[in-house]
C-alpha cells in the first residue's frame, strides 16, 4: 500500500496545456512580461532609441531644421583636432570630478564620523546636513551666484570689512571671471551639493557596522586610530566604492551648477561635457556635434562604472 | 480531509535535482511527517504539493483529482510557514479572515469560524493586535490559526517550530498534537527534528538525497530502520555503527567479531536471518539505550563487555557514557549511580535482540 | 515638549545616582562638546546659501546696494521683493503650478509603471529577468545630457500627433526616462526584503497574482513606494535641463527655468526678488523633506548599504 520504490526516471507524461509547456521554458511566471511591459516600452522609446538617435546625429552633419546626412566620424575628428575648447571641457571634466569627488569623500567621511557620535538635537543635525541635497539646484546655485558676484561678493566684503583679513590687503577676487577661480567656484558648488549624499550614506554604513567588533578590537588593546583604520575604513569600503560610483556619474554629467553660474565662461573656460554639448546643439543649432560631444561622455562613463563595480564586488565579499 | 498522492514525482531545478521520483501514498486524515537532513527535498516535495513550485516531471493527486496544473489558490490547501508568513499590515483577526474573504464567506461565518479557531489556540484576547505586537509562540499560534479557519482539505506545515526556543518548541509540539485530534485532517509536516516527526506523526517519511529512506509508523522507523542512514538519522543519541565479521560460534550459532578480543553472540533466533553473510565485513549497528549497565537477571541475547570510559555526560534521568572500541566512539546509556569516574573500566551488558546488521555494500538493513 | 518630560525623569535619575557613582567624567564631556562644536561649521556651510537668500529677500533694493553695508544682517525688513514675484512675474500664477502638475503627474506615471516592473524584476522568475535588470541598472546610469538633443525629435515627433511642444506635457513625457530606472532601481531592492512566504501565503489563502500584489505585497512595500514618491517628486521638482531645453513659452516654464531665463535681466540684477523666488521655490520641497526625513535618508542609503 505504501510504494517506497525509487526506480527509474518518470516517464514525461503526454498530455501538456500550452500554458505549462510555455512555463517550462521561459521559467515559471510567464505574468512577469506583462508586468516590465509599460516600463519597458517607455525605456525602449524614450532611452533607448534617443541614444540611437544620438548615435545617428553624431555620425551625420545635423542642423536644427534640416535634413541630416551621413558624415561617418567627421565631427569627432572635427572635435578632437579643430576644436580647441574641446581639451579643455576633457581637462575640466576631469578635474572637476577628481577634485570635487576626493572632497567629498574626505570631508564627507569627517562629518560622517562627528553625526554618529551625537546623541542629542542628532535629527536636527542629519536633517540640516541634507538640505543642499535636496533643495533645486538651479535655485540654489542662484544663492551662490549671488554670493561669488564680483561686486557684492559676500567673501570679498568680508576680506574688506573684517578684521584681520582687512589688514592683509586680499581681493577683491572676482570668482567668476578669473578662469581658475571660475573653474574652483564651479567645483566648489559641487562639492556643497553633493557632500550631504556622502555624509548620509557613510554615516548609514557606519551605524551598520555591529558594535561587537569596535569591542572585540577593544579587548584586543585596539586604540580609536586603530579601531578606524582597522575596522571602520575597510567595513566602510564598499559604501564608499558605491557612492564614490554613484557621484563621479552624476558629477561627471553635471550640466546644472556650471551652466547657472558660468554658462561655461569666462571664454569656455569652465564647459563640461553637459555645457559644451548643449552649447553646439541648442545654441548653435548644430545638432552632428552637440551629439558627438555629449557621447564622448559614454565611454568614460563605462570606464568608470566598469572599474568601480570590480572594486565592489571584490569588496561585498565581508559577511557582517 | 482528502488522500494525497505522489507518483515519480521529480523537481529539476538548473542544475540540482531536488527531489528524483518520488512515490508516497497519503492517506485521509493522516499526519505524516517528512524529515531529512537540510537539502533532502522534504520542503521541496511539500512546496510542490502547495503548489509553490512546479512539478518537473510525475503527478501530485489531491483526493480524487490531478493538481499538478491547478494554481496554489484553487487547492483548497493551508500552510503554516516557518517564519510563520503573518501579513504585518493585518491585525490578527484579519489574518484569520483574510482567506474567508477571497473565498466570499459570509461575515457572521467568518465571524464564527475565526472566533472558533481562536478559543482553540488561545489567542481570543489577541485578534486586534498587529503581528508586530506578538510574541513569537503566539505568532506560531495565529499562524496555525489562519490555517484552522480555512478548514482545507490539507493542511501543509513547513518547519513551524524551527524558530522558536526549546521549551516552546516542546509545548507548541503538544498543542499541534491537539489541534490534530481536534481538527481531524490530512497533514503534511515538514521537520529536520526527529523527535517531532516521531512525537507527532502518524507515519514517518525519511528523505535523502532527493530519496524517500523509508516510509513507516513511528515505531517501525525506530526499531526496524530499514537502511543505515534511517537507523542513524532515528533517535537521539545516533545509533553506534562499528565495523564488524559474522564468524561461526559453534553448534550453528553465529558471533559478531568487533576486535580481535571483542566478539558478541548472535541471538540464536536471528542466526538464520544473518547465515547469509558469514564470514563477511558488515557493520553492527547498536543503539546507546541498549548498551548499559543494566544486567538483567533473565532473558537471553545479552552479552557482556568492559570498557574504559572516556566522556560522561550526565542527562538527569541517565548518563550518556562513551568509549572507543578500535579508535570508534561508542555512546551507551546508564544509570547514574551505576558510572563511576572517567578513566575507570565500567562492565556494560548488550541487549543483543535490539541489534541491526547492515551489509556496507549497499547500506541497508539486514 | 515630549522629549522634555520624557528626558525629565531620566536626568533626575541620573542626578540621584551620580551621588553615589562617579560622575560622567570631564574629559567624556569635554570631548562631548567638541564633537557638536566641529560639526558646527559643517551646519553652517550647508545652510549658507540660504540664509543669504532670506537675508538678501528681506532687504530693500536701497540697502542690498549699499555696498559698505554688511550683506549679512538686514536693517530694515520690507516684503516687496515677494510682492513683486506676485504680481509683477509668473512666478506663482504659472511656474509654481506648472512645477507641481508636472512633478505629481510624471511622478504618479513613474511611481506606478516602475513599481509593477520592480516587482517582476525582484520577485518572479522568468526567462531574461537578470537581463532586464542589469538593462535598468544601465539606463539609470545614461545621465540627462546624453539624452536631451535627440529627445527634442522624439518630442517633435510625439508633436506631429498631439500637440505637446512648448507645453508642460513635454516635461511630463520625459521626465519618466530618469525616474522610472530610479524607482525600479529602488523598489527592487525593496521588494527583495519582503518575505517571499508571505506573498506564498497570500496564494494559499486563495489570491492571483494581482489580488496579492494589491493586498498584501504593495501594502508591506508601503515605506519603499513612499520613498519613491518622494524622490520621483523632488527629482521632478528639481530638474533643470529638459525644462530649459524643451520650453521656451513664458507661461509653460516650471519654477528652476523661470527664475533663471526671467529673472536675470541685462547687467542689473534684481537680487532681492531674485533670492526671494530662490528661496520660495526651495521650500515645498525642504518642508516635504523635513516631514518625511527618513525616507529620504532610506531612499539615498538603500543602494549602498545592502
Amino acid at each position: 500500500m505504501v510504494a517506497v520504490t525509487n526506480i527509474g526516471r518518470a516517464e514525461a507524461r503526454p498530455p501538456l496545456s500550452v500554458r505549462s509547456r510555455l512555463r517550462r521554458s521561459v521559467g515559471p511566471d510567464i505574468d512577469g512580461y506583462g508586468f516590465i511591459l509599460p516600463s519597458a516600452i517607455i525605456m525602449v522609446s524614450l532611452v533607448v532609441y534617443p541614444f540611437g538617435l544620438a548615435v545617428w546625429y553624431s555620425l551625420s552633419d545635423a542642423f536644427i531644421g534640416q535634413p541630416a546626412s551621413f558624415i561617418g566620424l567627421d565631427n569627432f575628428i572635427y572635435i578632437l583636432t579643430v576644436d580647441d575648447i574641446f581639451p579643455k571641457v576633457l581637462r575640466n571634466t576631469l578635474l572637476f570630478a577628481v577634485i570635487s569627488v576626493a572632497c567629498k569623500v574626505f570631508f564627507g567621511l569627517i562629518c560622517a564620523l562627528l553625526l554618529q557620535r551625537i546623541t542629542t538635537f542628532k535629527r536636527f543635525f542629519r536633517g540640516a546636513m541634507l538640505i543642499p541635497f535636496v533643495a533645486p539646484t538651479a535655485l540654489t546655485t542662484l544663492g551662490w551666484w549671488l554670493i561669488l558676484d564680483p561686486t557684492y561678493s559676500h567673501i570679498n566684503w568680508i576680506l574688506k570689512h573684517v578684521w584681520p583679513f582687512s589688514e592683509m590687503g586680499l581681493g577683491p577676487y572676482q570668482f567668476l571671471a578669473d578662469p581658475t577661480l571660475a573653474l574652483s567656484s564651479v567645483i566648489f558648488v559641487n562639492f556643497w551639493r553633493g557632500l550631504p549624499f556622502f555624509v548620509i550614506t557613510i554615516l548609514a554604513g557606519l551605524v551598520s557596522i555591529p558594535d561587537h567588533l569596535y569591542e572585540a578590537a577593544e579587548i584586543d588593546g585596539a586604540s580609536t586610530w586603530d579601531k578606524f583604520w582597522k575596522i571602520t575604513l575597510p567595513l566602510l569600503r564598499p559604501v564608499l566604492a558605491v557612492v564614490i560610483l554613484f557621484s563621479t556619474i552624476f558629477t561627471l554629467a553635471d550640466f546644472n551648477i556650471v551652466f547657472v553660474l558660468t554658462r561655461g565662461g569666462p571664454m569656455n573656460e569652465t564647459h563640461l561635457f553637459a555645457t559644451y554639448s548643449y552649447t553646439y546643439g541648442i545654441l548653435n543649432h548644430d545638432i552632428g556635434l552637440g551629439a558627438a560631444v555629449s557621447l564622448f561622455l559614454f565611454p568614460i562613463l563605462a570606464f568608470t562604472v566598469i572599474f568601480l563595480l570590480r572594486l565592489i564586488r571584490r569588496d561585498t565579499a565581508y559577511e557582517l | 480531509m482528502a488522500a494525497i498522492e505522489l507518483r515519480d514525482l521529480w523537481k529539476r531545478y538548473d542544475r540540482v535535482e531536488a527531489v528524483q521520483g518520488i512515490n508516497l501514498d497519503i492517506r485521509h486524515n493522516e499526519f505524516i511527517a517528512l524529515v531529512g537532513p537540510s537539502g533532502c527535498g522534504k520542503t521541496t516535495t511539500l512546496r510542490m504539493i502547495a503548489g509553490l513550485e512546479d512539478i518537473t516531471a510525475g503527478e501530485i493527486r489531491v483526493g480524487d483529482r490531478v493538481v499538478n496544473e491547478v494554481p496554489p489558490k484553487d487547492r483548497d490547501i493551508a500552510m503554516v510557514f516557518q517564519n510563520y508568513a503573518l501579513y504585518p499590515h493585518m491585525t490578527v483577526y484579519d489574518n484569520m479572515a483574510f482567506g474567508l474573504k477571497l473565498r466570499k464567506t459570509s461575515k457572521a461565518e467568518i465571524d464564527r469560524r475565526v472566533r472558533d479557531a481562536a478559543d482553540i489556540l488561545n489567542i481570543g484576547e489577541l485578534l486586534d493586535r498587529r503581528p508586530k505586537q506578538l510574541s513569537g509562540g503566539q505568532r506560531q499560534r495565529v499562524a496555525m490559526g489562519r490555517a484552522i479557519v480555512r478548514n482545507p482539505q490539507v493542511f501543509l506545515f513547513d518547519e513551524p517550530l524551527s524558530n522558536l526556543d526549546a521549551k516552546l518548541r516542546v509545548q507548541m509540539r503538544t498543542e499541534i498534537k491537539k489541534i490534530h485530534r481536534r481538527v481531524r485532517t490530512t497533514v503534511v509536516y515538514v521537520t529536520h527534528d526527529q523527535i517531532e516527526a516521531m512525537t507527532l506523526a502518524d507515519r514517518i517519511v525519511v528523505m535523502n538525497f532527493g530519496l524517500i529512506e523509508q516510509v513507516g509508523t513511528p515505531d517501525e522507523m525506530y526499531n526496524a530502520p530499514k537502511t543505515r542512514f534511517v537507523a542513524s538519522f532515528i533517535g537521539s543519541p545516533s545509533m553506534n555503527f562499528l565495523p564488524c565479521r559474522v564468524v561461526s560460534g559453534g553448534n550453528g550459532s553465529l558471533a559478531l567479531r568487533l576486535t580481535d578480543k571483542l566478539s558478541l553472540a548472535v541471538p540464536p533466533e536471528r542466526a538464520a536471518r544473518y547465515r547469509s553473510h558469514l564470514d563477511r565485513e558488515m557493520v553492527f549497528g547498536i543503539r546507546p539505550e541498549h548498551i548499559s549497565d543494566r544486567r538483567p537477571n533473565a532473558g537471553s541475547g545479552f552479552e557482556e563487555f568492559e570498557a574504559g570510559m572516556e566522556v560522561v555526560e550526565p542527562m538527569g534521568i541517565d548518563t550518556m557514557v562513551f568509549f572507543s572500541i578500535d579508535g570508534i566512539e561508542i555512546c551507551a546509556r546508564a544509570r547514574p549511580r551505576a558510572v563511576g569516574p572517567v578513566g575507570e573500566a565500567m562492565p556494560f551488558t548488550v541487549d543483543m535482540n535490539e541489534m541491526h546488521l547492515i551489509d556496507p555494500a549497499n547500506d541497508r538493513v539486514v | 515638549m515630549s522629549s522634555d518630560t520624557a528626558t525629565m525623569p531620566a536626568m533626575a535619575k541620573s542626578e540621584r545616582t551620580s551621588l553615589a557613582l562617579n560622575r560622567t567624567p570631564m574629559w567624556r564631556q569635554r570631548k562631548k562638546l567638541a564633537n557638536y562644536l566641529a560639526l558646527l561649521p559643517y551646519i553652517a556651510f550647508a545652510l549658507f546659501p540660504f540664509y543669504i537668500m532670506v537675508i538678501t529677500s528681506l532687504k530693500s533694493n536701497q540697502e542690498i546696494n549699499n555696498l559698505s553695508k554688511s550683506p549679512f544682517w538686514a536693517t530694515g525688513i520690507t516684503t516687496d521683493h515677494y510682492v513683486y514675484l506676485a504680481q509683477n512675474t509668473g512666478f506663482f500664477d504659472h511656474w509654481l503650478l506648472n512645477t507641481v502638475i508636472v512633478a505629481t503627474v510624471s511622478t504618479v506615471i513613474s511611481v506606478s509603471v516602475g513599481t509593477l516592473g520592480a516587482y517582476a524584476l525582484a520577485r518572479l522568475r522568468f526567462r531574461g529577468v537578470e537581463m532586464f535588470g542589469v538593462a535598468v541598472f544601465i539606463t539609470y546610469l545614461v545621465p540627462q545630457s546624453l539624452l536631451f538633443i535627440p529627445l527634442i525629435n522624439v518630442v517633435n515627433a510625439v508633436d506631429s500627433v498631439v500637440p505637446i511642444r512648448d507645453t508642460y506635457w513635454s516635461l511630463i513625457l520625459t521626465y519618466p526616462t530618469f525616474l522610472i530606472p530610479f524607482v525600479m532601481w529602488l523598489l527592487m531592492g525593496y521588494f527583495r526584503t519582503i518575505p517571499v512566504e508571505v506573498e506564498e501565503c497570500a496564494y494559499l489563502d486563495g489570491c492571483s497574482r494581482l489580488s496579492a500584489l494589491f493586498r498584501v505585497v504593495l501594502p508591506m512595500a508601503m515605506p519603499g513606494i513612499i520613498c519613491a514618491v518622494l524622490f520621483s517628486y523632488t527629482l521632478s521638482w528639481n530638474e533643470f535641463l529638459y525644462s530649459l531645453v524643451f520650453i521656451q513659452d513664458q507661461a509653460a516654464k516650471t519654477l528652476s527655468v523661470g527664475v533663471f531665463t526671467e529673472l536675470i535681466r541685462g547687467d542689473i540684477y534684481y537680487w532681492g526678488s531674485l533670492m526671494a523666488a530662490c528661496f520660495t521655490g526651495a521650500i515645498p520641497i525642504v518642508v516635504l523633506y523635513s516631514f518625511f526625513m527618513d525616507y529620504y535618508v532610506s531612499g539615498l542609503t538603500s543602494g549602498a548599504i545592502k
